[in-house]
Parts: structure tokens; C-alpha cells; sequence
């Protein structure tokens, strides 16, 4: 790995400063996805900005939304996203257990990996994304493949995730990676139904025809293979076809 | 750069790049070459060690970001006399073969205890322990020897 400065700020606004001093800056979260970045010098940064000593973890309701800060890892999502089972239960499949100790959902929704598994949570829950600037919808927030709405240096401090009647998600595992080969998160929120897929196109993209036929429920539609990833994991047409099983999967473990 | 590190209850002031991760720090700088780098690629879970009695993967943590933390790796354990309950575990139970990914196993064992227990089930085990490969194949008595550790450490308690 290529040696760098590392700060750590104590204030939003001096890790912003941080980043806008010059030279190619990131920010590190949980570092589950960076370092490796680093270590293969597909990322060689000259400063890394440690977000840790600023208080953006915690779980806290009010009512309608689960609120969770950025720097929140995964196993405490797993144990205390109790006001969305889903939810929980998404977080308690992500990796293996060591990485879910220093994974962060922030860092995740950031990077937006096309096939990470909160992104799905994020649209299928009508997420807010709340910044040091402002606030995005999911529904604007995720723009394809390591893609999203954040402009240069802006931080992620917490998301409101909307507490759905029921939701749960289904995941086709690499058995490897651990990522989804494809997932579909499924939501009802009051008889108001949001799909979303990861895993299974170049970004997580929401699924209306599922939603539709759900709503009324009619057959549920099958999923066109054009345009969906094609790896030596899967072809399109396998990503396609397990679109469809993992909604069945997820329909049935609503909770 | 300038850190202070707290590993196995003792400080340690160490002069190394910002870079440096967890792992190298602990092998090449202090020497502790009991936890192993296997894959590297945050998959194998050789190189686990416990931040805050937390199990982490040191090949994919900075040094930096452990500062101010209680680090304990399978040095921290026990000794060669007097084998912490899950090491002996392993012994008896034969939960080694070549024995490279096993710190990072006992590691992995330890934090299944502080999750789940001490009265574990084999399928929790092995369901727990994905995050560890043992190229050896040795899983059964890798999950025998956690099983029994756990509930050695229980009667140690006791």
C-alpha cells in the first residue's frame, strides 16, 4: 500500500477541510472496501480522512424512520435495527462476522457497490441520506455502478430508513465473496410496494413491474435479461431468472 | 508516524508508516508472529485478533485506526504451560492439521463465545466460523474443538 497522510478531524467541517487541502483525498469509514482498494493500488490516496471520532454511529427511532448513523457497523445494525426485521437480517448476511464488526453502512451506501446489499435496503425503504450539506432521497441517490448523488468531499452522517409494515430481503450469496450474485429487497409499506434488485444490473435499480403485480396482486412478472451483469460468476439470463426466485423468497419471509 | 498501541495489556510506542496495517505492526514491527497472514483479501481470518474483545481481520485494519484500543492477539492467551481453555480445546480435540489458520480459529472460537455463549451447537459453529478458511479441511474437529472450548470456558468459570 502507498503511504499517505492520515487525519483525523474531531468536526464535520474540519474533515471537510481536510479533503479540500489538496492532493487526492478519501474518506475511511470501516475501511472494508478502501483498504483492499489500497492494498491493490487501484486507490492510492495522498490523505485518508478517518471519519471515526465523529459520533456518526447509533441507532434512534422517531416513529416513522430508523434512523442509523453512517459510521454504524454492520453487526450493530444486525442486533439493533430491531424496528425492521429485514433490515437487521440483511446486515447479519453481509460478509462473514469479523467483516460485519468493521463494515459501516455509510461507507457501504457511498461506495455503492452494484452488489452490496444496502443499496437494495436503502431504495426498497424509501431512505433518506442525510449529509454534512443536505439530504438525498434513495430514489436520487444511487446513479450506477460506484455511482451516487454525493458531490466531491461531502459525508454521509446518518440515514432514515422508512419503518415499512413488513419487508424482507433474499439474497443469492457468492459463496466466496459473500456478495449478492443477485438480491431482491421487497417492502409494504401500508399496501404501497417498493422492489428493489441488487446484484443483477450495473447498479441497484427498483423493479416496478414486481411492484405493480404485487400491489395487485397479479402473477408476478419475470425479469428481461437485457442489460442485467454478465461475469464468470453468472449470465444474464441465470441473473435474470434468480430476480424471480428471490422475490418468491423474499414475499415469503416478510416480517 | 507516531502510535500508541495497547496489545495483549502492554504499550507499545511504535514509529511506522501511516499505511501500516494491524498485522504488519504486530508481525514485523513487535515480532508477535502468532497471528498469521494467509489470503490477505479479508476472506481466511489467519490474521484475526481481537480489538475491544471484538474479533477483526488485522490485514484489513490500519494500525492507526487501533489506537486507543485493547488489542489482544493468541499471545495474549495464554502460555505454553498454561493453555488458555479454547487452545486447549484445539489440542484435544485435534482441531489442527498444519496449524496456520488456527490463531485466527481460537480467535474466531473466542468471538462465537462472546456472541452466542459458552453452550454452543456445531451447526452455529460452523455457521459462525465463515469467515475462517482452513486449507487443511480440518473443519470437524475445528468445530469439535470450539464446542468443547466454549464449554471449558464455562466450567473455568464456574
Amino acid at each position: 500500500m502507498r503511504d499517505f497522510a492520515l487525519v483525523r478531524p474531531a468536526s464535520l467541517a474540519d474533515a471537510a477541510a481536510a479533503f479540500a487541502g489538496g492532493g487526492e483525498a478519501t474518506y475511511l469509514a470501516g475501511g472494508h472496501t478502501l483498504i483492499p482498494a489500497m492494498k491493490s493500488r487501484l486507490r492510492m490516496p495522498d490523505a485518508v480522512i478517518d471519519l471515526a471520532g465523529l459520533g456518526l454511529s447509533g441507532i434512534s427511532t422517531d416513529g416513522k424512520r430508523l434512523w442509523i448513523g453512517a459510521m454504524t457497523r454492520h453487526a450493530d445494525v444486525a442486533t439493533g435495527a430491531r424496528a425492521i426485521p429485514g433490515l437487521a437480517a440483511l446486515a447479519s448476511g453481509i460478509g462473514d462476522a469479523q467483516v460485519r464488526n468493521r463494515g459501516t453502512l455509510g461507507g457501504s451506501v457511498a461506495n455503492n457497490d452494484p452488489a452490496a446489499d444496502y443499496p437494495a435496503a436503502c431504495l426498497a425503504l424509501d431512505a433518506v441520506i442525510e449529509t454534512d450539506r443536505g439530504a438525498h432521497t434513495a430514489d436520487d441517490f444511487f446513479q450506477g455502478m460506484f455511482s451516487t448523488a454525493l458531490a466531491e468531499g461531502e459525508i454521509i452522517t446518518r440515514i432514515g430508513f422508512a419503518i415499512p409494515a413488513r419487508s424482507a430481503y433474499a439474497k443469492f450469496r457468492h459463496p466466496a465473496s459473500r456478495y449478492a450474485v443477485v438480491g431482491v429487497y421487497v417492502a409494504d409499506h401500508g399496501g404501497h410496494w417498493r422492489v428493489a434488485v441488487t446484484g443483477a444490473g450495473p447498479g441497484v435499480f427498483r423493479w416496478a413491474e414486481a411492484e405493480a403485480a404485487i400491489a395487485a396482486g397479479g402473477a408476478l412478472p419475470a425479469m428481461a435479461a437485457d442489460d442485467l451483469n454478465s461475469d464468470i460468476h453468472a449470465g444474464p439470463e441465470y441473473r435474470a431468472h434468480l430476480c424471480g426466485v428471490m422475490l418468491k423468497q423474499a414475499l415469503a419471509g416478510l416480517a | 508516524m507516531q502510535m500508541k498501541l495497547s496489545i495483549n495489556g502492554q504499550a507499545h510506542d511504535v514509529d511506522v508508516p501511516a499505511a501500516s496495517l494491524l498485522v504488519e505492526v504486530l508481525r514485523d514491527t513487535l515480532g508477535l508472529t502468532g497471528t498469521h497472514i494467509g489470503c490477505d483479501t479479508s476472506q481466511c481470518g489467519a490474521c484475526n485478533v481481537l480489538v475491544d474483545g471484538v474479533a477483526v481481520k488485522s490485514c484489513t485494519m490500519l494500525a492507526a485506526q487501533a489506537e486507543g484500543a485493547a488489542i489482544t492477539t493468541v499471545e495474549g492467551l495464554g502460555s505454553p504451560d498454561a493453555l488458555h481453555p479454547m487452545q486447549q480445546a484445539f489440542r484435544d480435540a485435534h482441531g489442527l492439521q498444519c496449524g496456520f489458520c488456527t490463531p485466527g480459529m481460537v480467535m474466531a472460537g473466542l468471538e462465537i463465545v462472546r456472541k452466542h455463549g459458552t453452550s454452543l451447537t456445531p451447526e452455529l459453529v460452523a455457521h459462525e466460523l465463515e469467515g475462517n478458511l482452513c486449507r487443511c479441511t480440518g473443519y470437524l474437529n475445528i468445530v469439535k474443538a470450539i464446542v468443547a472450548g466454549a464449554a471449558a470456558m464455562e466450567a473455568a468459570h464456574a
